[in-house]
């Protein structure tokens, strides 16, 4: 089996379940933003705003929230292991790809944070 | 073993079929959605902030270089949905043929062009 200490879930199996997971929960969710839009072409603020106070829309959102960040997490780790390697930039490789993975994890953390105050914050 | 076989990666002189363009389009738009997350966030968060955070999002997408990028992100998004929506369907099975393969790289373009298209109007 192929470990690698920056793969958080230390297993391609465990990465494969979750990005197919959190792909259809991500899916749901833009279609359940996409219907919004079309069912309600001319929204206010009001209307706008009592979608987001929905105890069950707010639930959808945060958990949304978190398959966004395994998503993408998955998703920038396999771009980062395949492109930034020894044999296609050198020996810089290894640096880049760490500090790259880093920018990825807070930014990751930032959305995740800021997505919690957004959809918490709603009365 | 040592391998003497040439070997050639430079992208610039291999030709690509249909899937694997539609395969590296999934990647960039991935990683471009990602970055995009960003500008949603933002806007979702002044528009429920108050009846003048509303207005002001609307007023922001008034400008063009802001509906510019707001499509750019949004055909990014409907892009990587489409692709990964045939991804899901290979998963179980669907579609895992050489002509399916090919046909179904298509169908995500045509699918996807007529949905940027769609967004396009949508947002101007």
């Amino acid at each position: 089996m192929v470990t690698n200490v920056s793969n958080l879930g230390r297993s391609g199996v465990y990465a494969w379940v979750v990005q197919r997971s959190s792909a259809v929960i991500l899916l749901a969710y833009s279609l359940f933003i996409l219907g919004c839009f079309v069912f309600h072409p001319d929204m206010n603020y009001e209307q706008w705003k009592a979608i987001f106070s929905s105890n069950a829309i707010r639930i959808f959102s945060l958990i949304t929230l978190l398959a966004l960040c395994g998503h993408a997490w998955i998703g920038m780790w396999t771009i980062s292991t395949d492109y930034l390697t020894s044999r296609q930039i050198g020996s810089s490789a290894t640096f880049l790809r760490l500090a790259f993975q880093t920018f990825c994890v807070l930014l990751i953390l930032i959305y995740l944070i800021w997505g919690i105050q957004i959809f918490w914050n709603m009365e | 073993m040592k391998d003497n076989r040439p070997t050639n990666i430079n992208i610039l002189t291999i030709k690509f079929p249909l899937p694997a363009i539609s395969s590296i389009l999934h990647r960039i738009s991935g990683a471009f959605i990602f970055v995009g997350i960003a500008f949603l966030l933002y806007i979702l968060e002044l528009s429920l902030r108050s009846e003048s955070g509303f207005a002001q999002v609307l007023e922001l997408l008034d400008h063009f270089l802001v509906k510019l990028f707001a499509w750019a992100i949004l055909a990014g998004l409907l892009f990587h949905l489409i692709a990964g929506f045939k991804h899901l369907l290979m998963d179980l099975g669907i579609g895992e043929s050489f002509e399916a393969g090919l046909l179904g790289a298509r169908l995500v373009f045509v699918v996807s062009i007529i949905a940027a298209a769609v967004a396009g109007v949508w947002i101007w």
